[in-house]
């Protein structure tokens, strides 16, 4: 399973990475979207795969009982996976208002605050 | 917007129970999965289901807020629960304070709870905002287009 | 408690603006007064560490390394400081120069946020909150940044949005790598557990210890990471420009400092990245430096003189001595204050003339002496003229890297001293000294009373602290040496984060 995991990570970095270095704003977005879900992956492939109970206190008991997951890297996860919805958000809100103005979806063409 | 009459008929019914069902995914949410975000989730989704039935400008009539000051008044429960302990009992900042008595279908009052209360806000802010931001934008574009 | 209060005072300022939406009087009464507030609890904050060592709060009575902690040391309590001053005369400066229709949108809680952000990492002692505070204040900027919606402003925030999520990626693919060799994201357990991981896997910590080099650099604009920052820095209202300039690199600055001494503090990691972090600090001043001179947009060459002064910034953390690091904190003070008061004035040029272009501008020296001092004070400072600040800032770091026998680097930034007083010069001939060219020539615009004071009061007084910075050397070095020491000893973190566990 972890072998499995690990591929797919490296697979999706590799396409995130291949997607930033278009020159099309769409597939920039879609890369770093990619690099996102390589990242959140890889954390929860870090922090241990195992099979074990949800890490849930059952009713009327104080504490944790017998082998139960980790539960930090979904926690971390859960956060990350938030917070990215947000940037990808602006990011789309962006490229379609950049869309809008420039009337072109290749960033090279946005160069007119470089000179 | 034109909908079916199925549509709007089911929607009158559904939206007070989807509603309930996500203030029971609230509450549940202390010992068992649910909280919060999930049921700002599902109130958010009401709202949408309400948009495709009776259009945008009664779904916003419906809301009756600004989304924006639901994300407001979300933040301050969280703010204000996380302000409750060390206010009230000397404790750090964010510290869990439960109350003794047990409701029921509740659960006991705490501030995990308010704090819970304003996520969901939050929540049902946020996504009403980008939600309705879109729909807006919608009939302006399908506006345009039928003047063609 | 009194830990959390700088994060909450600029919250709770941001919650009434949003409560209050549409109501732009209350929003721009609250987002003064709120950090007017945020000022005096940050001294607060630096009174009580001063006196009482480390402050810490376990969240939610999680104790580390558990839950997540907020530390303030004495750097973290200098930056969030200044970060609060700062705050503040941006607020006053942004009540003229922000449109009505951006405070519509809700310019001034924005405003609050970023300033929670950036206040939030410099106190947080978690790695993955440091990240969550990153976010916060990535995100309010890149909304300030585009809330003009200008083609200009939008093309630029492409540049900046695009190049910080990417950084964010890599900074959270790092805490996941050094959570799973470690096993804990609270930082001063990790500073523990990566010095005993380091016995056994060198290279894997060392490459981790480059991601986030990496990660953060490209905040900080490190060279050859800076591109985004000269491409849209000029881009939006002088007050957004001003509080950007002033605090978000110096984010990345501090992201580098914090991980660099209290977790990768081994020598045998350091003296790996010491080359690398002495290559990049020499060629960010140079490139920086060269980019600045060869402009002609008064704020642009600014933008290209932040990124030089990050050069010496990462200078003083490479050669990293208890001095250099001294000299670096009073460094990042001085280059908050004389940076911002250089930015303020450019949008006072801006209102009068309507231009940032310095071939249009001309004539201030003879129409307005008392806006020509005020740039004059803070340029010779940043240039390192003595007695003003710069010159103390730049001294120290130099002599440290004297003392540590680093020539070439301190050469590098001697060379780039100049070129930072020529393109200052610059500026000023073109804009101040010489009379405005014929062609361009037109009446100033006025300024209504009742607005010009709102601009002036923070100009003045940011140009008088850098004043004030270079006669009150003496004790601000003893406090930045402080801070340094702490910065060294990590076990003072440690122990003050750790001790209730261990």
């Amino acid at each position: 399973m972890n072998l499995l995991l690990a591929i797919t990570v490296g697979f999706l970095y590799a396409a995130g990475i291949y997607m930033l270095l278009r020159r099309s704003f769409v597939k920039l977005i879609l890369g770093l979207a990619l690099l996102g879900h390589a990242t959140n992956l890889l954390i929860f492939t870090i922090g241990g795969v195992e099979r074990a109970a949800p890490p849930l206190i059952p009713y009327g008991e104080k504490v944790l009982s017998g082998d139960y997951a980790n539960p930090l890297p979904q926690a971390l996860v859960l956060t990350a996976i938030v917070i990215g919805l947000a940037t990808s958000a602006f990011a789309i809100v962006l490229m379609r208002r950049a869309y809008v103005l420039v009337g072109t979806d290749d960033v090279d063409e946005l160069v007119t605050t470089d000179k | 917007m034109i909908s079916s009459l199925i549509l709007r008929t089911a929607t009158r019914y559904l939206f007070p129970i989807i509603l309930l069902f996500a203030l029971f995914a609230l509450f549940r949410g202390h010992n068992e999965p649910g909280g919060g975000f999930v049921g700002g989730l599902l109130a958010a989704s009401a709202f949408i289901l309400y948009i495709f039935a009776f259009g945008i400008k009664r779904a916003k009539a419906s809301l009756g807020v600004q989304p924006i000051s639901l994300i407001g008044i979300g933040l301050s429960c969280a703010a204000g629960s996380a302000l409750i302990a060390p206010l009230v009992t000397g404790q750090p900042f964010m510290t869990a304070l439960w109350g003794e008595t047990d409701i029921p279908s509740i659960g006991k009052l705490s501030t995990p709870l308010l704090f819970d209360i304003g996520v969901m806000f939050v929540v049902i802010g946020v996504i009403l905002l980008i939600i309705f931001t879109l729909a807006e934008e919608d009939e302006k574009l399908n506006f345009l287009n039928q003047s063609d | 408690m009194i830990v959390v209060l700088p994060i909450l005072t600029p919250l709770i300022t941001a919650l009434i603006g949003l409560i209050a939406w549409g109501n732009s009087r209350i929003q721009r009464l609250a987002s003064v007064v709120g950090s007017a507030v945020g000022v005096v609890i940050a001294v607060i904050l630096l009174l009580t560490v001063q006196e009482n060592g480390i402050q810490v709060l376990y969240v939610g009575n999680w104790v580390a390394p558990f839950g997540i902690t907020l530390v303030a040391d004495l750097f973290s309590a200098i930056m969030v400081t200044i970060t609060a001053f700062m705050g503040l005369m941006v607020a006053i400066y942004a009540l003229v120069d922000i449109d009505k229709d951006l405070e519509v949108v809700g310019y001034h809680s924005l405003y609050q946020f970023l300033l929670v952000g950036v206040t939030g990492s410099f106190l947080t002692g978690d790695l993955f909150n440091l990240f969550v505070w990153f976010e916060i204040m990535l995100l309010s900027s890149f909304v300030m940044l585009t809330l003009m919606g200008k083609r200009a402003q939008i093309e630029g925030a492409v540049k900046y949005v695009i190049m910080n999520m990417l950084s964010s990626v890599i900074f959270l693919a790092s805490i996941g790598l050094l959570y799973g060799v470690t096993g804990t994201v609270n930082m001063a357990d990790l500073a523990n557990r990566v010095s005993s991981a380091a016995d056994q896997r060198l290279s894997l910590i060392i490459s981790l210890a480059m991601l986030f080099t990496v990660a953060f650099g490209m905040k900080a604009a490190i060279f050859p990471l800076f591109s985004w920052l000269p491409a849209s820095y000029h881009t939006p209202p002088t007050a957004i420009t001003t509080i950007f300039g002033a605090l978000l690199t110096k984010v990345g600055v501090y992201a580098l400092i914090r991980v660099y001494t209290l977790i990768f503090n081994t020598p045998e990691i350091f003296n790996y990245a010491q080359i690398i972090l002495l290559l990049a600090a020499g060629l960010t001043m140079v490139i920086g430096v060269f980019g600045a001179v060869a402009q002609y947009g008064f704020r642009r060459l600014l933008s290209f003189h932040i990124v030089s002064q990050i050069g010496y910034l990462i200078m003083g953390l490479a050669i990293f001595t208890v001095a250099s690091l001294a000299g670096t904190i009073f460094y990042l003070v001085h280059v908050i204050l004389a940076k911002s008061a250089l930015f303020l004035v450019s949008g006072i040029v801006y209102r009068l003339t309507g231009t940032y272009d310095l071939k249009k501008l001309g004539g201030f020296y003879h129409n307005n002496m008392a806006l020509s001092m005020l740039f004059f004070i803070p340029a010779i400072a940043l240039a390192g003229i003595p007695p003003l600040s710069g010159f103390w800032a730049k001294f120290a770091i130099i002599k440290a890297g004297l003392e540590a026998g680093n020539y070439w680097i301190i050469g590098t930034g001697l060379f780039v001293s100049v070129f930072t007083l020529y393109s200052m010069i610059k500026i000023w001939t073109y804009a101040f000294m010489r009379k405005r060219p014929d062609a361009y020539q037109a009446p100033l615009n006025t300024i209504p009373a009742s607005e010009a004071r709102l601009l002036w009061i923070p100009t003045v007084v940011i140009g008088l602290a850098t004043i004030l910075m270079g006669i009150f050397a003496g004790p601000l070095f003893e406090l930045s040496t402080a801070a340094a020491e702490q910065l060294m000893n990590t076990e003072m973190y440690i122990t003050a984060v750790l001790g209730g566990t261990q």
